[in-house]
């Protein structure tokens, strides 16, 4: 028999929904809430979707399981009233200041106060008093303005597995903050913004790079080229009106044109280059079977993500830059020459749906003499509002092309804009290069979808190739656990820390509904369609752009590799100072990162201790306990003065201590 | 000093494997570490993050959500002043400030600049029999005046000074 209830009379039926919330948005009722989001755990904390449940009273929908007969009120007087108070004790405490804020307009506060007619606040305003914190190059972090929901905390734990941010305080105190209250670039937080796209209010905003964009489309001395990302073309039309997935190229490099950038350059391009390159680093690595799985690159989040949790693998991660590094590194060096002008007046603009990349074109690896290889990065929100400012009728401008060489592209380099993307592509390259034949086919289908872990094998020139794809690093992160615990084994393994990919990335339009990311996805893979060219080694001008790179003879290779490579470091999940246990001028320093620690460093800091106490130097030799050498892969790992020792053992510390002593006359 | 350090870090090691590094345990876990260093310093707060495989931000959530654990150093002597209602009608805020003002403190700075005391504010001391009620670490004292509460920290501030 089918279960049913009653919403405001309606007979509804119950199906498979796991909570009221969901009951009552089938009926096509939009109940307001700020802390519910069907990919994050249930909340219930912000307390706007309560429903009055006959028999029952006031009851949260999220967190009520929808039974049989329930009666249920959406807007009855009590539960207008009180969600009427709510919003406004929310607007009373805190600074809401729409009209200057980053989010207005797209702040879900705002409209609720709105929608409920909200024109004035009984409660006097609390003075605010925290200071915005804009340390970090991609987010900006504003307390004053958050109404603890919770849904930034919740993604960076449950989606991403980072948990940068979580509650801090208690009762009217309580804040959303980073550990011990640092600065969000301090820690551990991997850019990728997701915080800061379910963040219902403006509390973490996107950090802007308009005005300085501005500023250099203005400035006659400089030449200003764009390179657009794959996945802005197929997202940026729902900030005027489009539906979601309509491909808006050509209105994009229009109103890119419009706006004063001199050239209009496509991502894709340097996608197929990466293409190419880390084709050629899997075919390498998988005839000699060496650092396999390969790990793609591309996604600076996963980069940051794998620097800072699993520094032994970083040897698998592809050495090939991202395609926007790429861009801008070939940028770089072609560019005045064939523009006809100095380097330093030339400048690099990124259109990204990442917030990640603004982190990334700021990493010391891409910068050089003082000049970032990329010098700004902007979001396709932050294009909308640059057009939106500039005036124009995206829905009406007259569709334009990229420019050549670095504006073609073939439709490998498109679809890396979604989860899959990479992998297709690189199997298309791989595949043709191993078996030494063209195929007619160029659509490897199976390994597109919407999972967030997925495995595929397939057979190339006769080896069987396994693959695996993952979105969200908490994904990535069950996958690398797998497979270091020996469970699984990949030869090439596809990361892209956004859910769905970059066309779900933070910079793009706001969305809250999943459908959104996958009406992107189809529209690149529709986009696709209509090029000529489907695999990258059949783009023309990549050659000829080697070669300009290379130049020839002997040196040719290393130069490209310079151009189009790069390397990677551990880095510190938080930046801090390790536990001094002894205070003396000649250092030792014991690790006791969690890779260390598992292998024994406590044993060998106890048997260290030991000596140094029973030979009475304990204001001589400094001990320190620290948090991670960043050599995991090599643990114990014990520093001795400057000389770093790997495999550390209790003995072998006794060794060195001896030695650091007599090299340093304490002994004789 | 270097000694004591050395001390802490190994009790602090002992504290983690008894717990079986279980980050279901975490409260007790920072109570115990509590006792150890008086306070939870931040590095150590990270230390226990990397070894109960939780972020540090959660250890500090935790940490700033309990009153009970303190991110700065406590004084030597940590004087509990019951605040709850019986205490509150029997004029416990003369004590408070009589405290106060002996050692130049207030609510936010409530540590002595020489480390010996710290006051703090409870809310019930479940002693209400002996209203106003004053803690002195673990001893308790009952049916205090202000004048009697300033005459405990002379003596104690006089047994200091005949340590040194």
């Amino acid at each position: 028999m089918k279960k049913t209830l009653l919403i405001n009379g309606n007979e509804i039926e119950i199906a498979q929904e796991k909570n009221l919330l969901e009951v009552i948005r089938k009926a096509n009722i939009e109940l307001p809430t700020f802390c519910y989001h069907s990919e994050l755990s249930v909340y219930g904390a912000c307390r706007l979707c309560l429903v009055e449940i006959e028999g029952r009273g006031i009851q949260p929908a999220c967190s009520t399981l929808p039974e049989q007969g329930l009666k249920i009120k959406t807007h009855s007087s009590k539960v207008r009233a009180i969600r009427k108070i709510t919003i406004e004790l929310l607007l009373a405490k805190g600074g809401h200041d729409c009209t200057t804020c980053g989010k207005s307009g797209n702040c879900q506060l705002q409209k609720l106060a709105h929608k409920l007619g909200i024109t004035h606040i009984r409660f006097k305003k609390e003075k605010t008093i925290s200071i915005p914190d804009s340390t970090a190059p991609s987010i900006i972090r504003d307390p004053n303005k958050c109404v603890l929901c919770g849904d930034c905390v919740r993604m960076c734990s449950e989606i991403q597995s980072i948990g940068a941010i979580d509650f801090a305080n208690r009762g009217k105190d309580a804040m959303v903050l980073p550990a011990f209250a640092k600065n969000m670039n301090q820690v551990e937080c991997v850019h990728c913004g997701q915080c800061a796209r379910v963040c219902p209010t403006g509390a973490l905003t996107i950090k802007p790079e308009i005005d300085p964009v501005w500023q250099v489309l203005n400035d006659p001395s400089k030449t200003v080229v764009a390179q657009v990302a794959p996945a802005v073309r197929v997202a940026i039309g729902e900030e005027f009106g489009f539906p979601p997935g309509t491909t808006c190229t050509g209105q994009m490099v229009s109103a890119l044109r419009n706006l004063g950038f001199d050239k209009v350059f496509d991502t894709s391009f340097t996608a197929d280059l990466t293409v190419v390159e880390e084709g050629n680093e899997f075919i390498k690595r998988f005839t000699t079977q060496k650092d396999l799985p390969l790990f793609t690159s591309c996604c600076p989040a996963w980069v940051k993500f794998t620097e800072q949790y699993y520094p032994d693998l970083l040897k698998n991660l592809s050495s090939c830059k991202s395609p926007q590094q790429m861009f801008g590194s070939v940028a770089k060096k072609l560019l005045p020459g064939q523009l006809n002008i100095e380097k330093k007046d030339l400048v690099v603009v990124s259109i990204m749906p990442c917030t990640a990349k603004k982190y990334e074109a700021r990493r010391e690896e891409f910068t050089k003499d003082g000049i970032q290889d990329v010098d700004f990065v902007i979001t396709t929100q932050e294009l909308a509002r640059m057009i939106k400012e500039g005036g124009m009728d995206f829905k009406n401008l007259a569709p334009d092309s990229f420019d050549l060489p670095l504006g073609f592209k073939t439709g490998a380099g498109v679809i890396f804009g979604n989860s899959g993307g990479v992998s297709e592509a690189v199997l298309r390259y791989v595949s043709e290069k191993l078996e030494q034949k063209k195929s007619e086919s160029y659509e490897f289908k199976e390994v597109r979808g919407g999972d967030g872990i997925r495995e595929f094998t397939t057979s190339i020139a006769g080896h069987e190739v396994k693959m695996a794809i993952v979105h969200s690093l908490g994904n990535a992160r069950k996958l690398v656990n797998k497979i270091q615990a020996g469970q699984a084994d990949y030869d090439i393994v596809e990361v892209m820390a956004c859910p769905g990919g970059c066309i779900g990335g933070a910079g793009q339009p706001d969305y809250s509904d999943q459908s959104i990311r996958n009406s992107r996805t189809s529209g690149l893979y529709k986009n696709e369609k209509m090029i000529q060219l489907h695999k990258s080694q059949e783009n023309p001008y990549l050659q000829e752009v080697m070669h300009q790179l290379s130049g020839s003879g002997e040196e040719a290779a290393k130069q490209v590799h310079h151009f189009l490579h790069t390397s990677y470091q551990t880095k510190k999940r938080i930046i801090k100072e390790g536990i001094e246990i002894t205070s003396g001028k000649l250092e030792i320093s014991v690790c006791f990162g969690t890779g260390c620690y598992l292998k024994g460093s406590q044993k060998i800091l106890t048997t260290l201790l030991d000596q140094v106490k029973r030979d009475d130097l304990q204001t001589r030799v400094g001990i320190k306990a620290t948090f991670c050498f960043e050599k995991c892969g090599k643990g114990p790992v014990v520093s001795f003065g400057n000389k770093i020792v790997t495999a550390c053992t209790p003995e072998m510390a006794l060794e060195e201590l001896k030695t650091l002593l007599i090299e340093n006359e304490v002994f004789s | 000093m270097s000694t004591q350090a050395a001390l802490n870090f190994n009790n602090l090691c002992e504290i983690l494997e008894k717990h079986n590094n279980d980050p279901a345990k975490l409260i007790t876990i920072l109570q115990e570490i509590q006792e150890v260093y008086r306070y939870l310093p931040e590095d150590i707060m990270t230390f226990v993050a990397t070894s109960l495989g939780i972020s540090p931000a959660k250890v500090y959530g935790v940490a700033t959500f309990y009153s009970h654990f303190a991110l700065k150093p406590k004084g030597k002597y940590v004087i509990k002043l019951c605040d709850g209602t019986a205490c509150h009608v029997k004029k416990s805020t003369a004590i408070l400030e009589a405290l106060q003002t002996r050692l130049g403190l207030n609510e936010k700075n409530n540590t002595s600049s020489d480390g010996i005391f710290t006051i703090e504010t409870v809310s019930c001391l479940g002693a209400c029999g002996l209203a106003p009620v004053v803690m002195i670490n673990e001893e308790v004292h009952g049916a205090m005046t202000p004048e009697l509460a300033l005459k405990e920290i002379d003596k104690i501030i006089q047994q200091e000074e005949n340590k040194q």
